[in-house]
């Protein structure tokens, strides 16, 4: 059988990192733009924003098609993280386990959460 | 390599299980690693008040009555909690946003530039990663607590 580790590695192989170090970057750069649009979005509204700008921002169908992915490349970007986290400094299985376990139940539930909030406007 | 065999050199200290109590604190923190370590902190503390920042979300947008309630959050606070303590922890959450998104910048220039991964590169960009983070932070801050 071929080498296939270490320096002869393949990129597109499973379990090298390649996946999650791209996501990350993915995720984070969709989120920059995320914030740069919403951003835009804020400083366009003239006279003062109150209720009716803000939910105004976040009301046209488009938004929300773009804000509901943010929020899926969020907790998916978050997941990437806070597993690096414990990975790197919870050593026992157990614990390590129960905290990933954790995670994903506090990022489904927030996303579930802010895709109700979205939906109900 | 050579450096390393100069018989003159004193030699490095060695760690095998870091302690936190007897280790730590004698760790060097170059700036690089302060904005890396920064990072994780940023990126952990909004993991923990994401349920807060979404329940924002949800009371600033569901209807003009709950608009209200949330712009009053920072006034005069809700149940027995005063307004500035929500206002010193939307303050951390803008350091944290701030900080993370300007570390993580940081790290897609390095990722599309080799020039950028130098010693002398990750010293550099920390330091404008801090300048601007703090310094955006301290903008907002003062606009957030009435200042200008």
């Amino acid at each position: 059988m071929s080498v296939n580790y270490g320096s002869k590695r393949i990129v597109v192989g499973a379990h090298y990192g390649l996946r999650d170090w791209l996501v990350q970057r993915a995720t984070g750069t969709l989120m920059v733009l995320f914030t740069l649009v919403v951003l835009i979005r804020v400083l366009a509204t003239s006279g003062p924003l109150g209720y009716e700008g803000w939910a105004g921002i976040f009301a046209p169908q488009w938004m929300k098609f773009l804000t509901f992915s943010i929020i899926v490349a969020l907790i998916w970007h978050v997941w990437v993280g806070m597993r690096e986290i414990w990975m790197d400094y919870i050593k026992p299985v157990s614990v390590r386990l129960s905290l990933q376990v954790f995670t994903i139940v506090w990022l489904v539930g927030c996303a579930g959460w802010a895709i109700q909030v979205l939906w109900r406007l | 390599m050579t450096e390393l065999v100069t018989p003159s050199r004193a030699k490095r200290p060695e760690f095998r299980n870091i302690n936190a109590f007897k280790d730590l604190p004698g760790y060097r923190w170059p700036l690089a690693a302060l904005v890396s370590g920064m990072h994780r902190i940023s990126g952990l503390i909004m993991f923990l008040l994401l349920p807060f920042i979404i329940w924002l979300f949800d009371t600033s947008l569901t209807s003009e009555y709950s608009y209200a309630r949330f712009t009053s959050l920072f006034s005069v606070g809700v149940a027995g909690v005063p307004g500035g303590l929500f206002k010193l922890v939307a303050l951390g959450l803008i350091w944290a946003y701030l900080h993370h998104i300007i570390a993580g910048l940081r790290h897609l220039w390095m990722d599309v530039s080799h020039d950028a991964v130098s010693k002398e590169f990750g010293r550099r960009s920390a330091i404008v990663t801090l300048v601007l983070s703090l310094g955006l932070t301290a903008v907002l801050g003062a606009k957030l607590f009435g200042l200008y």
